[in-house]
């Protein structure tokens, strides 16, 4: 009994040694290898940059799947602000390489090319996702390898509270649900609401709570919540049960695809009120709910309408480029680019912990959906817009300040 | 009232699908004793294919009139052809050359097959990996009204459908000489074979009708929703899948009746649920379902019990 003791004793306690000789190892070792990576914790800095040549950045996005619009537009706007700052001499006198890789809208497969960004390509910085979920999936790993992660256009408040490493250039949730309850309560003067949102999603189901705390504290009634996942595509019965309590409006924080069927099903189920979402819902395939999604709206970054210089500028390079409006996901993703290019060329260095501080201290980017300032919580305060939708194109209806 | 009559309809609607892709699960199982992974992806290959069809025929896109009966059939007969032919080619070519290995080689297999044809669906060449449009085949307007229920065109289409393939079904099985051969491979394929009974040829055709239902189902879908189908290797088809999969496995799986029935059934629960629990546990109560039945009578309900000789 005693020498099985000793035997066991023994065994942890040279277990105990060997994880310790481990952790000194990884610690020494360049390139960043452990380190913290816990929230808010600091994290390694990692040294991908080689001083000359090409300044490699990596981004990753769903350039097919279900969400495919989310990362074609974003790429198209980050490849276009790269062109355009190399023609301009690139940054710190080097030329910008992008290498953009495709999740296929997965998480698990964020996490395999982010990592191999970060160790194959050694990029400097990474930009993306979209999706909170995906953008939930890459950033402790860009935290625990020490390379800044800008999301462009993920609103859970979740991203950016993974570590110091990460960033976005776009509002988050809590001010999104806000702004769609005002819509609804002030502007519609909406009082009874029900939401139906993808408890799969932390962009949807985060958002659908932000919005009925919201919706109440201005004093509305939330009448049911509903929720669907990633595999449904039959929402009859979540409509049925929504329908039985006779709302004014559905609130659905989802994404296109989704939004799209939902609408169509809801309309043949005879449900003709409002439906009212949040930047989830922009993407050009919106065009396929045909009438279904008249007298609907949705809260977003920016307008294409927007009369603003720098709005109209960036949508008439992008119409020569690649033939169509640029969506908010576009003009995010080129805001978060050319904030990273302005970061670079304050940064002492390309390393990751010199680049995250002069992305973190950004004050005042004038970018197309706004000025942008990163805050303690590296998330910046913005305006926010209200589309409608015409006949699946988004018409610009009112603008809502923080 | 009219909660509960909406429920009821939507339910057996869906159940009719289930039902549909189920028969597929049970009669390989019946034959072959072993559950096809791949079978679907042969669903979502039936949706595909009836988005594809009906573009080469230039027919149901957005904006254009519906089309004259007769050719919303011809789709529904090509995409059943063309799964049927893709079911065909699965069995020959992975399945059939199994037929002596141990029974978990065979069902790896599934899953490789049904990896294969998830991600060929999504090239370039095939689908593509972005979602596309289910086109307009039935007029998709309300037939008539019963107290509050929209009962429209494509539901009674998609009952009407599913009840006149299980109808056939029955009668191939039970009316047919070729039946009565299918029901002799499914006892015993050993003796059926000494009676004369070609069963390699059996099971190719059981395969080729299995497949053809999952296909007639994946139209069947795509009239029923319209919208926007998601890409060939999205877990939604999985999971329907599961669920039909489910569906076969409480009525008794192998057994034809209680696929149906179990397709019904787990319609009706899954909408009751969502409707009347939440809807957060959608796919809870099928999974739950499942074991209460693999617990209380793991022959499922139709199913009969039977006795492994060792």
């Amino acid at each position: 009994m005693s020498a099985i003791q000793l035997i066991a004793r023994a065994a942890a306690v040279v277990m105990v040694g060997l994880s310790l000789v481990g952790c000194g190892k990884s610690e020494g070792g360049a390139g960043g290898g452990s380190g913290g990576g816990g929230k808010g914790a600091a994290g390694a800095s990692n040294t991908n940059d080689q001083g000359t040549g090409d300044i490699v950045i990596g981004h990753y996005a769903s350039l097919t799947g279900a969400e495919a619009t989310f990362g074609i537009s974003t790429d198209n706007g980050i490849k276009m602000a790269v062109a355009e700052r190399n023609q301009a001499g690139g940054v710190r006198g080097r030329p910008i390489r992008l290498i953009t890789y495709d999740n296929q809208g997965k998480p698990q497969e964020s996490q395999t090319v982010v990592t191999r960004l970060i160790e194959s390509d050694r990029v400097v910085a990474v930009l993306g996702e979209v999706a909170s979920s995906r953008s939930l999936a890459g950033a402790p790993i860009c935290q625990r390898k020490g390379v800044p992660m800008v999301s462009p256009s993920s609103t859970n408040p979740d991203v950016t509270s993974v570590g110091d490493m990460i960033s976005r250039v776009c509002f988050i949730d809590p001010f999104q649900g806000l702004v769609g309850a005002k819509f609804a309560r002030e502007n519609l003067g909406f009082t009874r609401g029900a939401t139906l949102y993808n408890r799969a999603q932390a962009y949807s189901a985060g958002l659908n709570s932000n919005f009925v705390e919201a919706f109440r504290t201005l004093g509305g009634q939330v009448l049911t919540e509903q929720a669907y996942s990633d595999g449904d595509n039959d929402f009859s019965a979540q409509l049925t049960a929504i329908r039985e309590r006779s709302p004014e409006f559905i609130y659905l924080p989802g994404y296109y695809t989704e939004v799209v069927n939902i609408a169509r099903q809801a309309r043949r189920l005879g449900i003709d009120i409002p439906l009212i979402g949040g930047d989830g819902w922009d993407s050009e395939e919106l065009k396929n709910a045909g009438d279904s999604l008249n007298n609907s709206y949705f809260s977003n970054h920016y307008s294409h309408e927007d009369t603003r210089p720098e709005v109209q500028d960036f949508v008439r390079r992008y119409r020569e480029v690649y033939q169509k409006i640029p969506d908010g996901l576009a003009a995010l993703g080129y805001d978060a680019a050319r904030l990273l290019f302005d970061a670079m060329e304050r940064a002492e260095s390309l390393h990751g912990r010199d680049l995250a501080s002069s992305i973190n201290s950004t004050t005042n980017f004038a970018g197309v959906t706004g000025m942008i300032s990163i805050d303690a919580n590296r998330n910046p305060t913005k305006d926010a817009v209200i589309l409608e939708v015409v006949n699946g194109q988004p018409k610009y209806k009112a603008t809502v300040r923080p | 009232m009219t909660q509960f009559l909406q429920t009821l309809f939507d339910g057996v609607t869906v159940g009719c699908l289930y039902a549909l892709i189920a028969l597929g699960y049970t009669m390989v199982y019946g034959i072959l004793k072993f559950i096809n992974f791949a079978h679907s992806d042969v669903f979502a290959l039936g949706v595909w294919m009836s988005i594809t069809i009906a573009g080469w025929m230039g027919i149901g896109a957005a904006g254009q009139p519906t089309p004259p009966l007769y050719l919303a059939l011809l789709v529904l007969l090509g995409t059943m052809v063309t799964c049927g032919a893709v079911g065909f080619t699965v069995e020959r070519l992975a399945y059939r050359p199994l037929r002596r290995a141990p029974r978990l080689n065979v069902l790896i297999t599934a899953i490789g097959v049904s990896l294969l044809l998830q991600n060929l669906g999504q090239r370039p060449f095939m689908f593509g990996p972005y979602p596309r449009s289910l086109p307009t085949l039935v007029e998709s307007g309300t037939l008539f009204t019963v107290m509050g229920v929209p009962v429209r065109v494509s539901d009674v289409a998609v009952i009407g459908m599913a009840l006149v393939l299980m109808t056939a079904l029955q009668i191939l099985i039970f009316r047919t000489k070729f039946g009565s051969a299918m029901r002799a491979v499914s006892f015993n394929t050993r003796t059926a074979s000494l009676m004369g009974i070609n069963a390699d040829r059996v099971i190719s055709i059981t395969f080729i009708v299995g497949t053809m239902l999952a296909a007639a189902a994946g139209f069947l879908y795509g009239m029923k929703y319209g919208g926007q189908a998601k890409q060939t290797a999205d877990s939604m088809w999985v999971m329907l899948g599961l669920k039909a999969f489910v569906a076969a496995v409480v009525g008794g799986i192998g057994n034809v009746r209680g696929a149906v029935l179990g397709g019904l059934l787990i319609g009706l629960i899954e909408f009751f649920g969502v409707a009347y629990l939440s809807s957060q546990y959608r796919d809870a109560y099928v999974f739950a379902i499942l074991i209460a039945v693999l617990l209380l009578r793991p022959e499922g309900v139709l199913g009969r019990a039977t006795v492994e000789k060792v």
